[in-house]
Formats: C-alpha cells, structure tokens, sequence
C-alpha cells in the first residue's frame, strides 16, 4: 500500500466538506475491497475518508411501508435485524450470505453499492427491489445507479446516505458461488409485488448487473419456476466469461438461479 | 504521524502510526502480540482474525486508525493467567490443529460463533460457519469437534473429549 493521509469525521457534514476539499480522496467504509485494491497497488488515492466514526450512516429502521438502512449499516446487522427478517427476509437471507462472518462484520450495504462489483449480491437484490439510493445531493433509483462494471452514478465528493427498500414483495436471491472465491459467479434476485415482477442478475452480465425482460414477462403472466421454461436464456454475447466460467454456462447458470429464486420468492 | 489510541487485551494502548498501518501490523509489530498471525494478506483465510469492540474481523484488512478508542481482543487475551479459555483447551484435547498457524483466528472465530449463535453447535453449522478461516493441514475434522466441544463448554456443559 503506498502511504496516504487520513481523515475520519465524526459527521456527515464534516465528511461531506472533506469529500468536496479532496476531489482524488476515497471514502472508506468497511474496506474490504478498497484495502485489498490498494495493497494490490491497483488504486493508490492520496487520502482516504474514513466513515467509521460517523454514527448517523448507519442503522436500519422501518418507514412506513419502507426499510430505511444507513450506508455504514454492516451486512452482519442487516442479516441479523429482527426489522428486516419481518418486513423482507431474503434480503437478509442477501446479506448473510454475503463473504463470511468476519467480512460481514465490517462490509457495509452502502460500500457495496457504491463499488458495485460485477459480482457483489446488493447490486442484483436492490435492482431486483427497485429500491432508492439516496446520496447527500439526491436521491437516485437503483435502476439508474448502477451504470456499469465497478461504475455507478455517483458525482466526485458525493456520499450515499441510505438506501430506501420497498418491503411488501415476495423476494429471494439464489446465488452460484465461485467454489474458491465464494464470490457469486451467477446470482439472481427475483421480486414480485403486485403485477410488477423483476429479475435482476449478477456476476454475469458483461456491463454488470441487468434485469432479465423476457424472464419478467414470462413470470408476470404466472408466478412459478415452469413459466421460465422456454423462454430465451440471455444472449452469451452480452455476458462475461472468464477461467471459472463460459459466457454460456453462465447463461444457462441464471436460468437455474432464476428459479431458485422464484421458488425461494414463493416460500419453498 | 497521527495517533491511535485503543484497549488490547483489557490494556490501554496508544503509538504514532503510518495511516497505512494494518489493524495486524499494530497488534504484532507495535504490541508485539505475535499471536495473531497473517497468512493471505488478502482477507480470505482468517489467520488474522480479532474481535474488535466483540466482533470477529479480519485485522489485515481494517486499519489501525479505524480501531481508535476500540476494544480489541487478540489470542493472547482469552487466558486467564494459566488457565486456558475453554475454546483454547477445547482445541487441546481435540488436537485441532496440526502446524498451528491458522489456530489463534480458527479459535477467535469460534468464540465469536458461541457468541452469535449460543453454545450448542451442530457439525453442519461450524463447517458452515468456519467459511472464513482455512486449514491446509487438518481437513478440519478436529477443529470440527473441538469448537464443538468448546462451545458446550464456553455453555457450561462439555462433551466428552473423544
């Protein structure tokens, strides 16, 4: 790692003014990418703004019909909140799933999003939720944020908030995970609420994590894994393929996942 | 250099560090608390695993300077005077350990697992939850039993070492 200055703010506005101050600085929230990327020498910012010490990112509370869940909130407190088990209990299926016990500890919900790694599960759970990612400038939907690999919408000096999670549908996300990296080589999130079903898919797409229209409609007219037979599988061209995996068997991957998923969504 | 303050193992500690310095380095380089060990660097095999403010983490991917004013519970802290935790015996008398490198975050993983999930084990949900700590000696098989037995003694009701 090469050396950099540090900073960690105790509030939001102090990280916000620091943010603005140094345009090359990294936030940090749990660093369990950013450290690894920066001992690899793969990022190498000057500064670094620590989040840790600014209480009022994290915390998960219930308005409304929504769950609110600050950005510092760590996937360990997402999996284990009795709130979120309640009102939407596969994204805390998601969230324990996540790395293992001790990254769920320190990885954070907004960290994860903020990165979005082609082959983090956020991305596809809260695309799939439509659910809003809010910054200290605005409020951004998740079909607008995730832009593409490691890319979001997010402007220089912007800090995500929280995220605001519709509850009320039925939801799951079923992953296939890489046997050495745990990391999901394919993994689908799958949510109906009323007429509106969505089908998000991770770890595969070339650009990152998309929704699947054809496997939506199919699921739309009924809700069970055999309307997914017959309908088209995504296009390999448009999906990544590397050592682990062949763009085709990851196409065929997320038809499997999709439903599981879709199993999972109806509580079997 | 900026300074960090924090408790180790029940002690006040504090040192000017490099804002680079790994929550790991501090421990084993500033604290000399050579216990907990590194093994990947890269925050997959759990060698490095600590408990900061009573959770398990990886300490060569979290920062010193993140620690400040935490409360950090490394190997060396689990025994009182020559009486060993129950976690640490556990892995005793079950010989869950072969060269020994990975034991110091194999046991601090178990005592955070008794601490989430209560002390009476099942095999399926250790394996499951030894996700984050590799062996490359044992097969796990007896560090299987000894967080086992360890966790129903951390309970107050032990196994019989078999």
């Amino acid at each position: 790692m090469y050396a950099f200055d540090y900073h960690r703010p105790t509030t939001l506005k102090q990280a916000g003014n620091l943010a603005a101050k140094n345009a090359e600085a990294k936030l940090l929230a749990g660093g369990h990418t950013l450290l690894p990327t920066m001992k690899q020498r793969l990022a190498s910012p000057p500064a670094l703004i620590d989040l840790s010490g600014v209480a009022e990112l994290s915390g998960i509370a219930l308005k409304g019909r929504n769950l609110v869940i600050g950005a510092m909130t760590t996937h360990a407190e997402v999996a284990g909140s009795d709130l979120v088990k309640a009102a939407l209990p596969g994204l805390a299926v998601l969230a324990g799933g996540i790395g293992d016990p001790h990254v769920r500890h320190r990885g954070t919900i907004g960290g994860s999003v903020a990165n979005n790694d082609p082959s983090a599960d956020y991305p596809a759970g809260l695309l799939a939720l439509g659910a809003t990612i809010v910054t200290t400038k605005r409020r951004i939907p998740a079909s607008e944020f995730f832009t593409s690999l490691f890319s979001t919408a997010l402007e220089e000096g912007e800090i995500i908030t929280r995220i605001i999670v519709p509850t009320g549908a039925k939801f799951a996300y079923q992953k296939f995970r890489n046997p050495a990296s745990r990391y999901a080589m394919v993994g689908v999130a799958v949510a109906k609420k009323g007429a509106r079903v969505a089908v998000a898919v991770t770890g595969a797409g070339a650009d990152g994590v998309f929704r699947w229209a054809e496997a939506e409609a199919a699921l739309a007219r009924r809700f069970t894994p055999k309307s997914l037979d017959g309908v088209a599988l995504p296009d390999p061209k448009g999906l990544n393929g590397d050592i682990h995996a062949s763009a085709e068997y990851r196409s065929h991957l997320i038809g499997v996942m999709a439903r599981r998923a879709v199993l999972a969504a109806s509580g079997k | 250099m900026p300074r960090v303050s924090m408790r180790v193992n029940g002690a006040q500690v504090s040192a000017s560090v490099e804002p680079r310095t790994l929550l790991v380095q501090f421990l084993r380089e500033h604290q000399r608390l050579t216990g907990t060990h590194v093994g990947c660097d890269t925050s997959q095999c759990g060698a490095c695993v600590v408990h900061v403010n009573g959770k398990a983490i990886k300490s060569c991917t979290t920062l010193a300077l993140s620690c400040e004013g935490a409360e950090v519970t490394t190997i060396e802290g689990l025994a009182a005077g020559h009486d060993l935790h129950p976690m640490q015996a556990a892995f005793r008398a079950h010989h869950g350990l072969q060269c020994g490198f990975c034991t110091p975050g194999m046991i601090m993983a178990a005592i955070d697992m008794v601490n989430r999930l209560g002390p009476d084990l099942s095999e399926e949900t250790i394996r499951h939850e030894l996700e984050g700590n590799i062996c490359r000696c044992t097969g796990y098989h007896n560090i299987v039993k000894a967080i086992r037995a360890g966790a129903a003694a951390m309970g107050g009701m032990p196994l019989a070492a078999e």
